[in-house]
């Protein structure tokens, strides 16, 4: 028997406001999940069908989305950081120190982005060892691969670029080791350092440049790449999982090796 | 009343084609507009100007140095040694990532904390993964006689300069 709160949503699914935002409109029925799904701007780069098997936790571990959910901590953490940190030499380092002993949460909030930062690079390696052991790299998903490469390039850069923020000792000398090592690409070394640092030091126009790195561009390339790897799921025919056991194979070869000595 | 169609010109090879010609024109001004915004995104990222410290610091009087003395100047990030030859300068700036050596006097030696590149008096590689000596800095006396040192000059080694 329904209850009233059932009573009064399906009262609200059948206004005109809430079927002009969903226009799927209520109801129960495997097509209208579907197309819950698909006409969903966020939801749509999913598949609007799964099978039970391919979302249980043996499949992926869900290690993918949980690597979404660091990302999704570190937007709403790094963005109340900005709310207090100015990128500016004479004041970078103050604002840390005011996050961590004036500021009310501003150490939970601060440590929060850390650890997230280091969850999310664990996470993604935990990903890509999972998605190679598996073999869920290969034909037709070796493309999103890629996209998973370069996603784990952005993400190491943002860690990077986020480094030298707190503009105190250990940031200043792993920048200035960081930088030196763009120096030593070929012919063109030096001018990538140049640009990069904004200067031939590490100094007030790297740390801006590293601070819109990190809060502008890279975390924008990050979306946008996330959006198109898990469209690209859908497209590449959904989660992979593994078709049958390795035992059963080998016991195939094993049938095979006896009929031939026979 | 059958319409006529007007005969379709295939171009024959070597012919002149109105359709490319306009393609590749349209594309030939894409990567010219490419490659000149290319050109300004690389200039504007290069600062003209820089609020860095000037290279050329003053060390002060010669005199202040004593014979067989080396002097790690942190700020500047040079050494000044003095020798029984003459004086030197030279870079605090390790040659493998450009962290800031610093001179060990019990052991004689010049060492780097990051990476354990050691170099020796006269900025020769002694050990670790610095892949250059040390550079020796152009030294010069002012007009007021005071040592001067220009970081961005790099001289070759062992040209002392004699007071």
């Amino acid at each position: 028997m329904p209850g009233k709160t059932d009573e009064f949503l399906k009262k609200i699914e059948h206004t005109r406001v809430w079927r002009s935002i969903f226009r799927s409109g209520g109801g129960s029925s495997t097509l209208h999940n579907a197309l819950a799904i698909q006409q969903s701007v966020f939801l749509h780069l999913f598949s609007t069908k799964v099978r039970k098997r391919v979302i249980s936790f043996r499949a992926t571990w869900y290690l993918g989305a949980l690597t979404l959910g660091t990302f999704f901590i570190l937007v709403v953490t790094g963005v109340l950081l900005m709310l207090y940190y100015h990128p500016s030499v004479p004041q970078a380092y103050a604002d840390m120190k005011d996050l961590q002993f004036v500021v009310s949460s501003g150490v939970f909030l601060r440590n929060l982005h850390r650890w997230s930062a280091q969850a999310m690079v664990f996470l993604i390696f935990a990903h890509m060892f999972k998605v190679f052991y598996r073999g869920a790299y290969r034909t037709p998903r070796e493309f999103n691969w890629v996209i998973g490469i370069v996603l784990l390039l952005v993400t190491l850069l943002l860690s990077y670029t986020g480094y030298l923020l707190p503009w105190d000792q250990l940031a200043y000398w792993a920048i200035t080791v960081g930088s030196n090592i763009s120096a030593d690409v070929p012919l063109v070394g030096n001018k990538i350092h140049f640009l990069l640092l904004g200067g031939h030091q590490v100094d007030a126009n790297a740390l801006l440049r590293f601070y819109v790195l990190h809060c502008l561009i890279l975390p924008f390339v990050a979306l946008l790449l996330v959006a198109v790897h898990f469209w690209r799921i859908r497209k590449d025919g959904g989660l992979y999982v593994q078709q049958s056991e390795p035992a059963k194979a080998s016991t195939i070869a094993e049938t095979e090796l006896v009929k031939e000595i026979q | 009343m059958e319409e006529k169609l007007l005969p379709v010109s295939q171009p024959t090879a070597g012919e002149f084609d109105r359709r490319a010609f306009f393609t590749k024109l349209g594309l030939g001004s894409l990567a010219v507009a490419a490659a000149g915004t290319a050109g300004f995104a690389y200039q504007f990222l290069s600062p003209n100007v820089l609020y860095e410290p000037s290279p050329i610091v003053n060390m002060g009087k010669p005199g202040d140095y004593d014979v067989d003395s080396v002097t790690m100047n942190t700020n500047a990030g040079v050494y000044l040694m003095h020798t029984s030859e003459g004086f030197f300068a030279l870079s605090e700036i390790c040659t493998h990532l450009g962290c800031l050596t610093a001179w060990n006097q019990e052991l004689g030696i010049i060492k780097c904390p990051c990476h354990g590149s050691q170099f020796n008096r006269d900025g020769a590689v002694v050990e670790g993964p610095a892949p250059r000596p040390l550079p020796w800095l152009k030294t010069w006396v002012s007009d007021e006689g005071d040592l001067m040192v220009d970081r961005s000059i790099q001289i070759d080694p062992m040209q002392f300069l004699r007071i």
